[in-house]
């Protein structure tokens, strides 16, 4: 029997594969697919302190070997989150990781303050790495000092444990999450996506309505399992990792660079059926190059 | 909704860069609305491809898609053959609510067509009085004017004269006698004038955007509304809406 539970901090999973946040809504619309229970955890669409309508369409553009996004933090506010979407998600037997983002350190506080009363929220995701915000998001994740002041003041304010979610879009993804870890974090995921751009040849401007968006699926995943690699050597709270996972042998290779868990976003696109199915086949791939457990594999492709 | 898989039967060429092809599958031939739309995984791409349904044969539990070669997305689902498989989403969205009509006029424009003529076939069939105006490009794109025939009055108009009546599917309007309800599909500044001449009709148009998840999750594909919920999703809410539901 492959083992693939892992414990993290507020986070006791029955096996390591969640939905990348905003890559699955609040779980409504894949609910029609299958049983949410198979998840180890679902991670929500970010919540800000008031509704967000987002930034103008095309909010989406395909790319080689991935996508780019703009959505700009569409949700419908905190309190209709936990009044509408949290007691979806809570009829199913896993657990829910609240993502939060704001434009400024006050709305963070405030949305982190308002989830200490979904008493079925497990953990938070802080965004501090959205690039597809005017103001806050990306700033916050870029300034280690910044990052790490706005890390603390959330946990000062949240009973629950706090995932930093990090920015790839900087020179040294160390020094972020070093100052991260000290500030008190519980745990880091990473990576969100990465600055990107295409520009439509015929109308001879940027595609997306906001000019810039973010890059996801299999073309980041080198990026996000060198930085992985490099932040699990400098810090010992545990990794959520994410970028471009597609199947059971990625998850491997995340787990092998040092991710604790992990999530998947742009792939649930092209397959909704994808998580169960790397749950699924994950025990194979563990068995396959000789772990017996999710927890084995940690960290194990470091030399 | 459900994922499902569909075997080719056919790939057809039928006007410029235009393909009819049809796909057999139980679930979608049984369930499908005028309106709606399969999202479809097209081989080395990222994002599926939403494609409306232009046509069901519930007896040979056939689906017809008709499509424009505009991308690479398109360009590769246009080299598909016979007997190879395809893998989609579907039916996706609400269709277009079609009880209670009496005369009704249809308008298309372009890869607008398509699902206008399966709403069109279904209204027929439930007796209703239909005109219907379709817009293309040139004579070279013009295509199921044989089909539409069979079901309603049907008026062509080509944007360069080249066949049909030349200008835009809103120059014909006027010569449009009474309806009750008007639906339309086809580029937004079609969509944009149909909905500005025929503000006192009550009409339903059918949208597109760039879409990532097709089923609601994602909220790449919205469009802004009227009333204070803001946005709503074209992939999950629409793609059909109340024509002053919206803001083009
Ligand atoms: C609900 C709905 C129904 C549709 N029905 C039809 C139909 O019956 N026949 C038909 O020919 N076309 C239809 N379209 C448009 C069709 O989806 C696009 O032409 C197609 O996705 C272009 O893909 P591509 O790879 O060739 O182009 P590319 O430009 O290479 O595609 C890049 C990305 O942009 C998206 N995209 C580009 N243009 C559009 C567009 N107009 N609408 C939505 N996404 C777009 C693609 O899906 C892809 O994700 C429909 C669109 C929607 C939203
Ligand atoms: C359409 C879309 C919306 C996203 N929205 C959010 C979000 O609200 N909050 C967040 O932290 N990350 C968001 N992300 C980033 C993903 O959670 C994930 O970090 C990233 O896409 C990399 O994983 P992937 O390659 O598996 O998609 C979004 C990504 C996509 C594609």
């Amino acid at each position: 029997m492959i083992d693939l539970s892992v414990k993290l901090p507020g986070l006791n999973l029955k096996n390591p594969i969640m939905p990348a946040s905003g890559c699955f809504g609040f779980g409504r619309e894949y609910s029609q697919f299958y049983d949410l229970s198979e998840l180890g955890a679902i991670m929500m669409k970010a919540a800000t302190a008031e509704e967000r309508f987002g930034n103008q369409t095309p909010r989406v553009a395909e790319t080689a070997s991935g996508m780019l996004n703009a959505i700009g933090l569409q949700n419908p506010g905190v309190k209709q989150i936990i009044a509408n979407e949290v007691p979806f998600i809570a009829q199913y037997d896993t657990k829910i990781i609240a993502n939060i983002a704001g434009s400024t350190m006050e709305e963070y506080e405030y949305v982190a303050e308002a989830f200490n009363e979904a008493t079925d929220v497990d953990a938070l995701e802080l965004n501090i790495s959205c690039p597809n915000v005017k103001e806050g998001g990306i700033q916050f994740g870029t300034d280690p000092a910044m990052a790490a002041m706005l890390t603390e003041k959330v946990k000062k304010v949240s009973r629950l444990p706090v995932y930093v979610k990090l920015s790839p879009n900087v020179t040294n993804i160390v020094d972020l999450a070093t100052a991260i870890e000290a500030a008190g974090a519980d745990g880091l995921s990473m990576i969100n996506t990465i600055t990107g751009m295409q520009i439509d040849l015929a109308k001879r401007q940027p595609l997306l309505a906001n000019q810039v968006g973010g890059l996801s699926g299999p073309a980041i995943k080198p990026i996000a399992i060198r930085m992985i690699y490099e932040v699990y050597r400098h810090v010992s709270i545990p990794i959520i990792g994410m970028g471009g996972i597609q199947n059971a042998e990625d998850v491997l290779e995340f787990l092998l660079a040092g991710a604790s868990a992990v999530a998947v976003g742009t792939a649930n696109f092209q397959d909704p059926y994808i998580c169960p199915k790397i749950i699924n086949s994950l025990p194979e791939v563990l068995e396959k190059y000789g772990f017996h457990s999710v927890q084995e594999a940690i960290g194990k492709g470091h030399v | 909704m459900r994922q499902e898989l569909c075997v080719i039967k056919s790939v057809q060429e039928i006007a410029l860069d235009t393909y009819e092809m049809k796909i057999v599958n139980k679930h979608i031939s049984e369930h499908a609305k005028p309106g709606q739309f399969l999202h479809i995984s097209v081989d080395g791409f990222t994002l599926r491809r939403p494609i409306s349904i232009a046509n069901i044969d519930q007896v040979h539990e056939e689906i017809t898609l008709v499509f424009k070669v505009f991308g690479q997305g398109t360009k590769r689902l246009a080299s598909y053959q016979q007997e190879m498989t395809i893998n989609v989403l579907g039916p996706n969205g609400n269709g277009f609510p079609i009880n209670d009509r009496k005369k009704v006029l249809l308008i298309g424009g372009g890869v607008g067509v398509p699902p206008i003529h399966f709403l069109g076939k279904k209204l027929a069939e439930q007796q209703v009085e239909l005109t219907t105006i379709l817009g293309f490009q040139q004579k070279e794109s013009v295509f199921y004017e044989a089909e539409f025939n069979q079901f309603s009055e049907t008026i062509i108009v080509t944007n360069d004269g080249s066949y049909g009546e030349k200008g835009f599917v809103t120059d014909v309007l006027t010569q449009i006698d009474e309806f009750d309800h008007y639906y339309a599909c086809g580029p937004v500044p079609m969509l944009m004038a149909v909905q500005k001449q025929l503000s006192d009709k009550q009409g339903f148009l059918s949208l597109e955007e760039r879409m990532a998840c097709g089923v609601g999750a994602c909220f790449a594909c919205v469009i802004p509304t009227k009333d204070r919920s803001g946005y709503r999703k074209i992939c999950q809410d629409g793609p059909v809406f109340q024509a002053e539901e919206i803001i083009l």
